[in-house]
């Protein structure tokens, strides 16, 4: 049995991570970093600090 | 120049854009012009310098301006005129079209294709342990990691198929097919089916298949989306155009500043110069001279006499004159053409895409052929989930994923070409429709000629005489003015000028003397031809004729004729007067051509065509060729045209040349018949494949396999029209 174990915990952890990943990128589509890629090459040249 | 540049326009009015959420307000202000690091630091520093306002960001994709603060602190208008004063066309910005219909659309796109990818890769990772390790695994070991997959797949292959499960019912509802149908039944099925297996205890299931068959069609969907909205930004102008501000005279002589579209017939509006008319109406005390290319496209702007009437779109550009209201703004002119544009897209709308008509000769084929090999396995006495199983893979392997593929693939590949060679192609079908024309219809000013009058006789004019004329043409939003201080260069801007309506402008030099520029009355001039020429006298001098002329595309003739070898008749519809149509037709080579047609006129012409059979391109940048634009079968814009044009049309020319015109329609055929031999291929395996499937002999391994080589072959074909064009 010990072996079965060791793959369902396996098995959870991918699932834990995949799950996390897709999460992470939901949100960061939601959070809006991805609408504006044009502007986000730009700004990077802004020197203020503020920014 | 924008239409709403002078400063009278800016009232409160503005305040219907301002959202309000939790005591935070947002105005939303489309902003043009803004192309890098700097623009972004000056407009965001620019607007959060204004006291009271927290946040601002300029999304440079977009170019759209968030500006938010607390409370009623802020004038919406302080904002735009913030903006405005840094350099750029800034627009108040309806939020409840943002967030229209195309960008939801592929934002549920884009959440179904990242649902469906996570789904796919761990359920191919669970059902591949199963395929190549089935027969060691005991069976609870095997049953775990179907129940695994199915707690996976189920809610990702449901969440990710929303797209086409809506599609098919739209379709089924309208008693049509498309590919969406059977695209939704073999998801549907091999989901149910592998749920069956599950719960019986069987050896195969297809969970990874339901949900890698979604994701790989979710691919080709997102790319024609992205291929359909790239030019959808410029939407909001047309918009803009018409949510326009007036200045009423009320009967006591006060002016109050109102919404346009608030403006009734016998109300007097007040227009200065460079301002545009908000709706039809009558001149009132005096004339003016204006710029109605917008209207007719004729480029020279022309004397409107005092009691003429005056179309909405009309930029006053003489001296500040009084309107009277004729037409409410929805029955103006603007309004027509935006309803004449309206139409058109309607009609276009009718038109079938190729994998559209595919899909009507391929849903019963495959449909028709999984119902008999079911009935067929059932009379030969196999059990029903035998039965069930060989349907579900004839479905499977069917499945379009590689004529999902074909066709985006195709488009993807041919636009991203036309696109180096100064074509920006809005809509992917626009090409399989360009594939087809017989006649192309051109607009003459602004499409065949550059749109912009030039100095003809600049080397016959001293030099001094040349400068000290553009001192005062400086000064002036005249076309002609400005075209003359273009041809002179930067320099100085003479001080006191003075304008007189109708004639032109007076400038007082500091040695006493008077300079004048403007019509040959007004300089004591031989007048041979008043919209095109302008005369400058200094003192008492002998007076000078400058002459223009709106000069003719470098290639036009060149263009015409290549589009005369691929056996394309060429039409020519010029809202412009007779002599310069004759003259400009000759140079480009066009035998049938029109002069005078107004819009509505265009637009019956290009339908009259249709109506006849023919395929007609469009070819036109004003708001007068908006309606034929969007009527045409297809359409082509050049980068300067009116935004409402540009919006009408399916591809916009980024340069001056008109080559690119040519190259499209050679381009388009060669895709037509790219994606012809994609839907062969596709048509060869699946005949290939279904015997095979319908046999029984194949694996979900081969399945999949042979779906992912098909979808490759696609692809393949499809980047050999990228191969040879950087010549």
């Amino acid at each position: 049995m010990a072996h079965l174990n060791g793959i369902a915990l396996i098995i959870a952890a991918a699932l834990a991570f995949g799950l996390g990943a897709l999460g992470l990128l939901l949100w960061s589509l939601g959070s809006g970093q991805y609408d504006d890629l044009e502007g986000a090459a730009e700004r990077i040249l802004i020197d203020d600090p503020d920014n | 120049m924008g239409a709403l540049s002078g400063p009278a326009d800016l009232t409160d009015d503005f305040s219907r854009f301002v959202r309000g959420k939790g005591g935070v307000s947002t105005l939303e202000i489309a902003v043009k012009g803004a192309r890098c690091a700097n623009c972004i630091a000056k407009i965001e520093a620019g607007v959060k310098g204004i006291d009271g306002v927290t946040g601002a960001r300029l999304n440079l994709s977009t170019g759209k301006l968030v500006a938010e603060w607390r409370g009623a602190r802020v004038s919406p208008a302080a904002v735009i005129r913030r903006v405005r004063d840094l350099g750029y066309e800034a627009q108040p910005y309806d939020a409840g079209e943002t967030l229209n219909a195309g960008e939801k659309e592929g934002r549920l796109l884009l959440h179904c294709l990242v649902v469906a990818a996570f789904g796919t890769v761990f359920v191919m990772g669970l059902m591949d342990g199963v395929w190549y390790g089935g027969a060691d695994m005991s069976a609870a070991t095997r049953n775990l990691f179907f129940w695994l997959a199915a707690a996976v797949s189920v809610p990702t292959t449901l969440y990710a198929s929303q797209p086409f499960f809506a599609s098919a019912g739209r379709a089924l509802a309208k008693r049509q097919t498309n590919m969406d149908v059977p695209i939704s039944l073999a998801i549907v099925l091999s989901l149910a089916l592998s749920l069956y297996q599950a719960t019986t205890h069987g050896m195969h299931a297809y969970f990874d298949a339901a949900v890698m068959l979604a994701f790989l069609l979710l691919i080709g969907r997102y790319l024609d989306y992205l291929l359909r909205n790239r030019a959808r930004g410029a939407a909001q102008h047309l918009v803009a155009l018409q949510s326009a501000l007036a200045r009423r005279i009320r009967p006591n002589g006060h002016v109050e500043t109102i919404a346009a579209r608030e403006l009734a017939p016998g109300d007097r509006v007040l227009l200065a110069s460079g301002e545009r008319a908000p709706a039809d109406g009558t001149l009132e005390d005096a004339g003016t001279d204006a710029d109605i290319s917008l209207v007719t496209g004729e480029s020279a702007p022309v004397f409107v006499e005092r009691g003429a009437p005056l179309r909405a779109g009309s930029v006053v550009v003489g001296r500040p004159v009084v309107l009277a209201i004729t037409a409410r703004t929805e029955n103006s002119l603007v309004a027509d053409l935006v309803r004449l544009l309206e139409a058109g897209q309607q009609a276009r709308s009718v038109y079938v895409r190729l994998a559209d008509r595919a899909a009507r000769a391929y849903v019963p084929f495959v449909t028709g052929a999984a119902s008999l090999i079911l009935l067929g396995w059932l009379i030969a006495g196999a059990p029903v989930s035998v039965a069930m199983t060989n349907a579900i893979a004839v479905l499977i392997i069917t499945c379009p994923c590689a004529l999902g593929l074909a066709v985006p693939a195709v488009q993807v590949v041919a636009t991203g070409r036309l696109f180096n060679r100064g074509l920006i192609v809005k809509s992917g079908d626009a090409l399989e429709r360009l594939a087809q024309i017989d006649i192309a219809v051109f607009d003459k000013t602004g499409t065949l000629t550059l749109g912009a009058p030039k100095l003809l006789n600049a080397a016959s004019i001293p030099h001094d005489v040349l400068e000290r004329a553009a001192r005062i043409a400086r000064t002036s939003r005249h076309p002609l003015a400005r075209a003359l201080a273009l041809a002179a260069g930067d320099g100085p801007a003479a001080a006191n000028v003075r304008e007189v309506a109708g004639a032109g402008l007076e400038a007082a030099c500091e040695d006493g003397a008077v300079e004048r520029l403007g019509s040959a009355a007004w300089c004591a001039g031989q007048e041979v031809s008043h919209a095109s020429e302008l005369w400058f006298r200094a003192g008492t001098g002998k007076p000078v004729r400058f002459e223009f002329r709106d000069a003719v595309r470098p290639d036009a003739a060149e263009a015409i004729s290549a589009l005369k070898r691929l056996g394309i008749g060429i039409e020519m519809l010029s809202g412009d007067r007779e002599a310069p149509a004759a003259e400009l037709a000759h140079i480009a080579g066009i035998e049938n051509w029109r002069a005078g047609v107004d819009p509505r006129e265009k637009a019956a012409h290009i339908s009259a065509l249709q109506a006849a059979g023919h395929h007609v391109l469009m070819v036109g940048d004003g708001l007068n060729d908006a309606g034929a634009l969007a009527l045409a079968h297809v359409s082509i814009a050049p980068g300067t045209a009116a935004d409402a044009s540009q919006l009408a049309a399916d591809m916009v020319l980024r340069g001056e040349s008109l080559m690119p015109i040519a190259e499209a329609i050679d381009v388009a055929c060669k895709a037509r018949r790219l994606v012809l031999e994609n839907f062969a291929l596709a048509a060869v395996y699946n005949l290939a494949a279904v015997p095979i499937a319908a046999l029984g002999l194949v694996t979900p391994l081969i399945a999949a396999a042979a779906m992912a080589a098909s979808s490759l072959v696609v692809t393949l074909n499809a980047l050999r029209l990228a191969r040879g064009w950087r010549t």
